[in-house]
């Protein structure tokens, strides 16, 4: 095919200087294929959001090379690393980042603003990716009124709608119960089917269980690389999606 | 991404926290609209003292004795009391003295000289009606033009009537209403202290006397013989009005005037007169000094209003900006350009600040309306184009300046910030 999607080459990232200097990314390289689905595991400190807000162009890198479809990120000017945040990444985090005092639609709305869509197209986009995350009747409500499960449907509906070649997401569930966990993955999954390259984070396995692929990382550095499903398959638990996950299992 | 899109941003940012809103409008406001109107009113004094001064006559000198003898307008405080001159040669103003100040050999600035006899309160009947005018003048014709009082209605009087002692009265709107309600006055007769008199003319009306307590309509005006025979008699004058023929001939004159004086009254260079000499361009130069050292306070009051509204407005601008880095880094992270973040914050900061500097202006406009202690509120553009244009300029500013901040920082370092 084309470019990967994603490509690293020795990704370092240094915070901090001196004594109180961490090393928190110690030479990460790592090829995204289009249409993968990827997990990264690892231990709490082990530099997992690190490598994803970089990934997200949310960071740079202390050095090293990081490309998106081809394009060599740390060469792009702050106007252009907005349009290729716009257009060609959607992050999802652990704690949703919607703005407050606006509903869920316009939150779902704003990414295209920016974007340059025009007013009727953007309504019409939002209302579709609310109502694929299963949000219809809550479009009007702002962020406070939604439960976490619900204003994390909105993000991910928010990360979707400008159909990026990307979607991220620094633990997703993390802060969800099993029932919402369930509803997300499930879009997740749905989204992976349909052929977009997705990269999350996790630090459960039955979350992992759901990618196609699961990196570890260890103290900044990527120990294990492991394919549980090949790339341009449908996703492992996809199958078993038609039918929904038992209440309360864990 | 449109400005009007950029706008619409900025309204919502506004209504979705309408407590902080409202009171950053409402500091800018008060701002405003204390500056407009503090200098407003200032302005207003100002003006209102430079025209009871200027109603006093243009180039006009007044001589009264410097030892109580009836000053200008105020009742007769005989005696020397207190009299700290040489009081053996002090001397009262006398017609002679007029006389010699209108040669115009030796005073050749003078336009015009009158001598005035002026009495406080006199009762004036007429037909049952009866008013106690505050001031009774006697003089010559040439008063008039000297203390800008022109007639409305009738005439004045003229040095023949002067001559022959003619028992006729202008008189000023005041005691024509008080006596003759809205009938005309003219030809009518009015006794004054029991000597009737025929008034011949109505003073145009000087309009209220602003910070002076004493009604300057409350006012006739008679010959200098007419009043001497009835009423004071013939002694000394109040006061000599002399006119310079100038505006810049009247240091001169009453440089001439002192001479005359001096040398009739027997005063050295080096004795102490028995006579002041109030010049009224002088005087009008004093008073404007000190109302400009009023004036320039009021603005310093003002001004420190201002810069406590704009202190409120820079913290709430700040705060607000602080509160929501991490709206901006979530703006950021789903591709927010920089320039439509500060635009919008720029957007939110304008119209809050032209919000409260409009509704500033509109409330110092309806408050100059109003007449407070006698002071008639006068507007100075320049001082709404200050007032809206520092409070405009510290809420962009303020507005503009963190906002900018948090628009650098990368998208991560927004999120963080807490
Ligand atoms: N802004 C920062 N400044 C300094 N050190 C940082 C900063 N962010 C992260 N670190 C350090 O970098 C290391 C990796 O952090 P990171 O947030 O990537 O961990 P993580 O794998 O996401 O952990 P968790 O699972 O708890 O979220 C940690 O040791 C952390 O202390
Ligand atoms: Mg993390």
């Amino acid at each position: 095919m084309t470019a990967p999607v994603l490509s690293l080459t020795d990704i370092t990232k240094v915070y901090g200087r001196g004594d109180a200097q961490v090393r928190a990314l110690r030479g990460v390289s790592l090829t995204v294929e289009r249409g993968d689905y990827v997990a990264v595991m690892g231990a709490s400190g082990s530099g997992k959001s690190t490598l994803m807000n970089i990934l997200g162009c949310l960071d740079i890198p202390s050095s090293g090379r990081y490309l998106i479809d081809g394009v060599d990120v740390g060469t792009l000017d702050e106007r252009r690393l907005a349009i290729l945040r716009n257009r060609k990444i959607g992050f999802v985090f652990q704690s949703f980042n919607l703005i407050p005092r606006m509903s869920a639609l316009a939150n779902v709305e704003l990414p295209m603003a920016y974007g340059g869509v025009s007013a009727t197209e953007r309504r019409t986009r939002a209302l579709a990716a609310l109502e694929q995350v299963g949000l219809s009747d809550r479009v009007r409500h702002e962020p406070n009124e939604l439960s976490g499960g619900q204003q994390q449907r909105v993000a991910v509906a928010r990360a979707l709608v400008t159909s990026p070649a990307l979607l991220l997401a620094d633990e997703p569930t993390g802060n969800l119960d099993t029932k919402a966990t369930g509803d997300v993955l499930e879009i997740l999954d749905g989204l992976s089917e349909a052929g977009r390259t997705i990269v999350l984070i996790t630090h459960e396995d039955d979350v992992a269980a759901h990618a196609k692929r699961v990196i570890r990382l260890v103290d900044g550095l990527v120990v294990d690389d492991h394919r549980q499903a090949p790339v341009d398959g449908p996703p492992p638990r996809s199958a078993t999606r038609t039918q929904p996950v038992p209440g309360g299992a864990s | 991404m449109s400005r009007l899109e950029i706008l619409r941003f900025a309204l919502r940012g506004l209504a979705a926290n309408k407590l902080r809103s409202f009171l950053t409008t409402l500091g800018i406001l008060i701002g405003v609209a204390a500056v407009i109107l503090l200098v407003a009113f200032g302005e207003g004094a100002s003006q209102s003292i430079q025209k009871s001064i200027q109603r006093l006559g243009a180039n006009t000198l007044t001589v009264s004795a410097s030892f109580g003898g009836g000053g200008f307008g105020g009742p007769a405080a005989g005696g020397s009391r207190q009299g700290n001159g040489p009081r053996t040669q002090a001397r009262q103003l006398t017609l002679e003295d007029a006389k010699a100040l209108a040669d115009p050999e030796q005073v050749p600035s003078a336009k015009s000289v009158s001598p005035v006899v002026s009495t406080g309160s006199a009762t004036a009947v007429r037909d049952g009606a009866s008013h106690t005018i505050s001031q009774l003048v006697g003089t010559y014709p040439s008063y008039f033009e000297a203390t800008n009082k022109p007639v409305e209605t009738g005439s004045y009087f003229v040095n023949d009537d002067v001559l022959a002692a003619r028992k006729v009265m202008v008189v000023g709107k005041t005691v024509a209403t008080e006596l003759f309600g809205t009938a005309n006055p003219v030809g009518e007769q009015v006794s004054l202290s029991g000597v009737p008199f025929t008034v011949i003319g109505v003073l145009k009306e000087s309009g209220s006397s602003g910070l002076g307590s004493q009604d300057a309509d409350d006012v006739a005006i008679v010959p200098l013989p007419a009043v001497q025979q009835s009423l004071t008699g013939f002694g000394a004058l109040s006061s000599i009005v002399v006119q310079a023929t100038g505006t810049d001939t009247t240091t001169s004159a009453q440089n001439e005037v002192t001479a005359v004086l001096n040398q009739r009254h027997g005063i050295t260079p080096t004795g102490s007169a028995d006579y002041r000499i109030l010049n009224q361009a002088t005087l009008q130069e004093t008073v404007s000094s000190t109302v400009g050292i009023f004036t320039g306070l009021l603005g310093a009051v003002a001004a420190i209003s201002l810069l406590v509204g704009g202190i409120g407005i820079t913290n709430i601008m700040l705060v607000t900006v602080t509160e929501r880095t991490r709206e901006i880094g979530i703006r950021k992270a789903i591709g927010a350009p920089r320039g439509a973040i500060l635009g919008q914050f720029l957007l939110e900061a304008t119209v809050l600040s032209l919000l409260g500097g409009l509704t500033g202006v509109l409330i110092a406009f309806v408050g100059t309306r109003f007449t407070v202690a006698g002071i008639e509120p006068v507007l100075v553009p320049s001082s709404i184009a200050l007032a809206l244009g520092v409070s405009v300029g510290i809420g962009l500013f303020f507005g503009g300046y963190p906002a900018n901040r948090a628009a650098k920082l990368r998208p991560i370092e927004a999120l963080r910030h807490e």
